[in-house]
């Protein structure tokens, strides 16, 4: 889980089996059924948690861990820029390419400013937060970290610095707007962009972030949602957002008769390499330690985006006849987004179903679905990031289970069923969330600034139009 | 004089170049071109997108001879040229009026 206090937590619950354990043992040894017994198990547990509430207030830095995570977050900013930004850039005609890049390059700059004036704050500020109390403060965070007040040289997060938590969870941050970009790519005002980005950043992804993650007393943490990296918060989050923008805005001008064909997949080749590359400090990193969970993590990621890789790869070979190198990158980053909410609870047999599931369900949402309900995204967002989060997600509930060789502990009662009507509350609720939520924000940036480059400056190229400059001057 | 000016398929042209330099050919002018003939296009698939691409890529090779080897140069390039299937391209023979060396100022045959 990602959260700060999951040694606390932990550590509370291993030592209160423990000491059950040598009680039971001890008491089975003397054959003493002595009514005492439930009484002393309780006291015991007590008393650990105690102690575990005392080891967390002297928690120390682990210098190990914090290398990890200082490692783990420089590898997910490699996955915005320059890994999406690439992969994103070849797949648009070249007179585009350049407001890609720029476009992914810019929010990475207005993320960071924004988490640290007061994303941060509202979305990891725990205070007035109690255990299954549905209160303003299950959906979003206080302002007690305004301006990363607190954030100090000592402070901690679980045995990492709180810088380094901050600076991790930034860099999320700013990849999950700038997924969105795909879905309206080749057509949007710059400044709206910005705009409207600002805006989804605050409303959106911020409470996502707090709900899923904060810990006790957030809605979907209370729920018991499993979303280890960010299958809601992160990809069906961006994914819907995308498809509402690309719905908003409207199709591209000569949308389904004029040649739309990425102008370099070798770029969107080598983007894809930096994304699966840097997801490992996204799935892995999510451990928040480099222990035995960021370890398995690392494992599933791997197995499940080859999977979902060769699953695609496959699944267009049938279909259209050959194998393309677009099919089986866009294939590895499905499997990407599905493992995202399973690493760390799932083993490697549920990441082969997961990856194969993904592969076939995202190349089907891409290239039949898109062309059969005629909207345009772009670049796939929401074919490859929302359809392959939320099977990610969903399967989560089902390969998580011991029995289903997963590494989860189930909680008493937690059945395979119980746990996918979780996870498909958490998906149902992101959907409608973050939906109705950006819908509204794309029409009141619409009023203001409008959404779309006019009909002359789309056909000019948004690189010329836009930025005054060009991809290629050859 | 004659302008020869050749369409070929682009894998060709080295073949070309070296037969027309055995033959004594001093130089051509190459040009990328695009264009259809009966040849068909090809289709591009991305993410189930079909584009239909109609225009081959092909190469332009322009050399003016003397008369007297014309027939030689447009034997030898079509020979080369070949592969018997459709899309091997075509060969245009048109008279050419003048011709000049410009550092020389030799003009006609000289020129050549």
């Amino acid at each position: 889980m990602k959260i700060p206090f999951v040694t606390s937590r932990a550590l509370t619950y291993l030592w209160s089996m423990a000491l059950m354990a040598l009680m039971l043992f001890g008491t089975e040894l003397c054959g003493a059924q002595d009514a005492h017994a439930t009484g002393e198990i309780a006291a015991a547990t007590e008393a650990a948690t105690a102690e575990a509430a005392t080891a967390e207030e002297a928690a120390t830095l682990d210098s190990g861990d914090t290398a990890w995570m200082l490692t783990a977050t420089v590898l997910v900013l490699f996955m915005t820029i320059p890994g999406l930004a690439l992969f994103y850039g070849g797949m648009v005609r070249s007179k585009n390419i350049l407001s890609i890049l720029m476009q992914c390059f810019a929010i990475t700059g207005l993320m960071a400013v924004l988490w640290t004036i007061y994303g941060y704050s509202l979305a990891f500020d725990t205070s007035g937060m109690e255990a299954n109390v549905l209160n303003l403060h299950s959906f979003i965070g206080g302002l007690d970290k305004f301006m990363l007040s607190g954030v100090t040289l000592d402070s901690l997060v679980g045995t990492i610095p709180e810088s380094v938590f901050v600076t991790f969870q930034m860099t999320f941050a700013i990849i999950t707007p700038a997924l969105i970009v795909g879905a309206f790519a080749e057509r949007m005002k710059f400044s709206a962009l910005l705009i409207f980005m600002a805006l989804w950043f605050t409303v959106c992804y911020v409470p996502m972030v707090h709900m899923v993650w904060s810990g006790d007393g957030a809605l979907m943490w209370d729920w018991g949602v499993l979303d280890f990296a960010g299958g809601t918060v992160v990809h069906i989050n961006a994914g819907i957002a995308g498809l509402v923008a690309a719905l908003v805005l409207g199709k591209r001008q000569g949308y389904g008769t004029a040649i739309m064909a990425p102008h370099n997949l070798t770029l969107s080749m080598v983007g894809a390499a930096m994304l699966w590359i840097g997801w490992f400090g996204f799935n892995a990193g999510s451990a928040l330690a480099a222990g035995t969970s960021a370890g398995m993590a690392m494992l599933v990621t791997q197995i499940c985006t080859a999977t979902a890789a060769l699953a695609w790869m496959f699944a267009e070979w049938i279909a259209h006849g050959k194998p393309s190198l677009l099919g089986i990158i866009s294939g590895a980053v499905a499997g990407l987004v599905a493992i995202t909410p399973a690493s760390g609870t799932v083993g490697p047999a549920g990441a082969l179903v997961i990856g194969a599931v993904a592969g076939v369900v995202c190349f089907l949402a891409a290239t039949k679905m898109k062309h059969a309900l005629g909207y345009d995204d772009s670049l796939d967002v929401f074919g490859v990031h929302a359809v392959g989060g939320i099977v990610g997600a969903i399967l989560t509930g089902v390969f998580a289970f011991p029995s289903m060789g997963g590494v989860w502990e189930p909680g008493e009662g937690a059945t395979i069923a119980s746990q996918v009507w979780i996870q498909t509350q958490s998906v149902l609720f992101t959907i409608v969330y973050t939906g109705v939520l950006s819908y509204a924000l794309l029409k009141l940036v619409d009023a203001m600034v409008g959404l779309r480059v006019t009909s002359e400056q789309e056909e000019l190229g948004l690189d010329l139009a836009l930025h005054n400059e060009r991809g290629y001057n050859l | 004089m004659k302008l020869i000016t050749a369409i070929i398929k682009p894998f060709k042209l080295d073949d070309v170049r070296q037969a027309v330099a055995d033959i004594g050919i001093q130089g051509i002018t190459v040009t990328e071109v695009q264009g259809f003939g009966r040849q068909r296009g090809h289709t591009e698939i991305y993410r189930g997108a079909e584009y239909r691409v109609d225009f081959v890529p092909k190469t332009k090779i322009e050399l003016a001879v003397d008369d007297s080897m014309t027939e030689q140069v447009v034997e030898a390039i079509s020979n080369v040229a070949r592969t018997g299937k459709i899309g091997d391209g075509k060969i245009f023979v048109t008279d050419l009026e003048q011709a000049v060396r410009i550092r020389t100022g030799e003009t006609g045959p000289d020129a050549l």
